[in-house]
């Protein structure tokens, strides 16, 4: 895709190209240094004084005024794209029963090993199999989303939204059918409509 | 015998005056450096520190700083000078404190029969006193780096008096014009001969003599020998935390913060002595002893208290202002390297320092002492 770009030799692009390497210019007013020097320092005041009005605009009640550029991220959160790889959860039939039919096709392309799958008897005769345990290991996932890709049954998607699932023990890295079953699919803003789970064994610090 | 008792009062009260206001102007500049670097490059800077959920724009982060270092496991290296080692924070930090003593921050305040200067020390060699304590802080940083028994630490100390001697040069030679303007090296009386106002022959009483205006070329060369005597960017080699760390390696909790704590104390103390030398020091615009006097001829007489009270506070507002300047420095320059610095030092402060001196007493001969 580069090549049908830029028919130019790999390794020539162009912005590497100018001016960087010919001997830095040096008249004797950039030798003395000083006024380049005021205006670095005109720079950065210049960023200083805009900000500060503008953060004294916000405090005064003007809410489109940004003196910053941060997300005050536990209480704001950017939108999160819609193919943004989260926390994985289990897809239900309509009667609740996941959706999954334990083909162990997840299992087998893991690239972690991080999904363990122990299958059973469905009790309907029309539906092959059913997984009787359903652990993933967070604490293993790369998250790299080949378990939705490989689910013949559209069982598995990574799509709650849900990103803050740390632990302070590695048994809490360890989601089950139940939790993953429970999760819900995130809003078309990306922000997660099922409250963050806390499975057994998690210690919970904090708000 | 009530008399002495006074006296003591008002000594005391003077010293204590200059120690509360560079304390916590130190103290404060943790804060300061925080949120001025975060506005300046586009940020909020930190502000989750709260007691009660009372943020106050992150005034308690120097607090939780004090409580976290004070909690903090005191290390001593086993092979360290034990006695240099615990000293030398309090030999950087006491000269820090000491050195503001004969900088003056209003004129005088009579009460009563008793004539009060508003500075700590009344002392007719105020500027030599300032530059010993300031050469004498980095002896604290050279015990330091030795006493550690860490190479990074020795080469930080040995860099760090490399730099102070080049450094300390350059401001004694800056300052050689300033006092050959102003006839003096006490700084209440080169603060007071500022007042006066600049070549009355061509423009009247409208522009006061401050260094400023008749040492230009002397007020670049000290600010800039000035940030090096602080040993903060862009003149940070004895620290250089992204090669060698420095002479405070080995240290931590209190004393490590006591090294951060005497680097803002320099910083305070050079800009007191900037806006001595070369913006007025407590000098208000057209103000007198009585009152405003301005030059188109109106006047307002003003009760003593509210004289010295707006004396103290432009001290204040040009220390903040010139404090403001060397922050604006520390965040804009990177670190020069260390035979940058040095040449720079030897090579560009220095001759150009002399310069000024010789120019200075031209400059003095032709115009007369009247300019």
């Amino acid at each position: 895709m580069t090549a049908e770009r830029s028919p130019r030799p790999p390794g020539t692009h162009p912005r590497s190209e100018p001016a960087s390497r010919a001997p830095l210019p040096r008249s004797p007013l950039q030798r003395f240094y000083l006024r380049e020097v005021l205006s670095g320092l005109g720079l950065t005041a210049a960023h200083f004084f805009r900000n500060m009005r503008l953060h004294t605009a916000r405090a005064l009640g003007r809410k489109d005024a940004h003196g910053a550029v941060t997300i005050q991220y536990p209480e704001e959160r950017r939108p999160y794209s819609p193919r943004l790889r989260s926390l994985h959860r289990l897809v239900r039939r309509e009667d609740g029963s996941p959706r999954c039919v334990a083909c162990m096709m997840c299992e087998t392309v893991c690239p972690a090993r991080c999904i363990y799958i122990v299958a059973d008897e469905h009790p309907n005769p029309e539906i092959e199999k059913m997984p009787a345990r359903f652990d993933i290991d967070l604490g293993k996932c790369v998250f790299c989303g080949f378990c939705v890709e490989a689910c013949p049954e559209d069982a598995i998607r990574m799509d709650t939204g849900i990103l803050e699932f740390s632990s302070y023990s590695r048994g809490g890295m360890i989601y089950t059918k139940e939790t993953l079953l429970s999760l819900e699919p995130a809003g078309p803003d990306g922000v997660p409509t099922s409250p963050v789970p806390i499975p057994a064994g998690r210690t919970v610090v904090g708000p | 015998m009530t008399a002495t008792a006074a006296d003591f009062g008002i000594a005391f009260a003077r010293v204590a005056f200059v120690m509360m206001f560079i304390l916590n102007l130190g103290g404060l500049l943790t804060w300061v450096e925080r949120k001025q670097s975060a506005i300046m490059q586009d940020r909020i800077g930190a502000n989750r520190a709260s007691i009660l959920g009372f943020r106050i724009m992150g005034l308690f982060h120097p607090l939780a700083d004090a409580i976290k270092m004070l909690t903090k496991e005191d290390f001593l290296p086993a092979r360290a000078d034990r006695f240099l080692f615990k000293m030398a924070p309090f030999v950087s930090v006491f000269f820090g404190l000491v050195a503001f003593a004969s900088i003056p921050f209003g004129d005088t305040l009579r009460l009563g029969d008793r004539v009060i200067p508003l500075q700590a020390v009344t002392l007719n060699v105020g500027v030599l006193y300032v530059f010993a304590m300031l050469s004498l802080g980095v002896y604290g940083v050279m015990m330091a780096g030795w006493s550690s028994s860490n190479n990074f630490a020795l080469l930080g100390g040995q860099r760090a008096a490399a730099l102070m001697i080049s450094a300390e040069i350059a401001i004694g030679a800056s300052i050689m014009g300033v006092i050959m303007v102003y006839g003096s090296l006490d700084l209440m009386e080169i603060v007071r001969a500022q007042g006066a106002a600049l070549l009355p022959r061509v423009f009247g009483a409208w522009i006061p003599a401050w260094g400023l205006l008749t040492q230009p070329l002397a007020f670049i060369l000290f600010v800039t020998a000035g940030i090096a005597a602080t040993k903060r960017i862009p003149f940070d080699m004895p620290e250089g935390e992204s090669e060698i760390i420095g002479y405070f390696v080995e240290y931590s909790g209190m004393k490590f913060g006591m090294f951060a704590m005497a680097d803002f104390l320099e910083t305070v103390v050079i800009a007191g002595l900037t806006t001595s030398l070369f913006l007025g020091g407590w000098q208000v615009p057209y103000l007198q002893p009585a009152g405003f006097a301005f030059p188109w001829g109106a006047t307002l007489h003003l009760p003593q208290a509210v004289v010295a009270l707006l004396q103290v506070g432009a001290f204040s507002l040009k220390v903040v202002v010139m404090i403001f300047i060397m922050m604006l420095v520390r965040w804009t320059l990177p670190r020069f390297r260390y035979d940058q610095a040095m040449r720079l030092g030897w090579l560009g402060l220095f001759p150009l320092s002399i310069l000024n001196i010789v120019m200075t007493g031209l400059v003095l001969l032709l115009v007369g002492s009247d300019s």
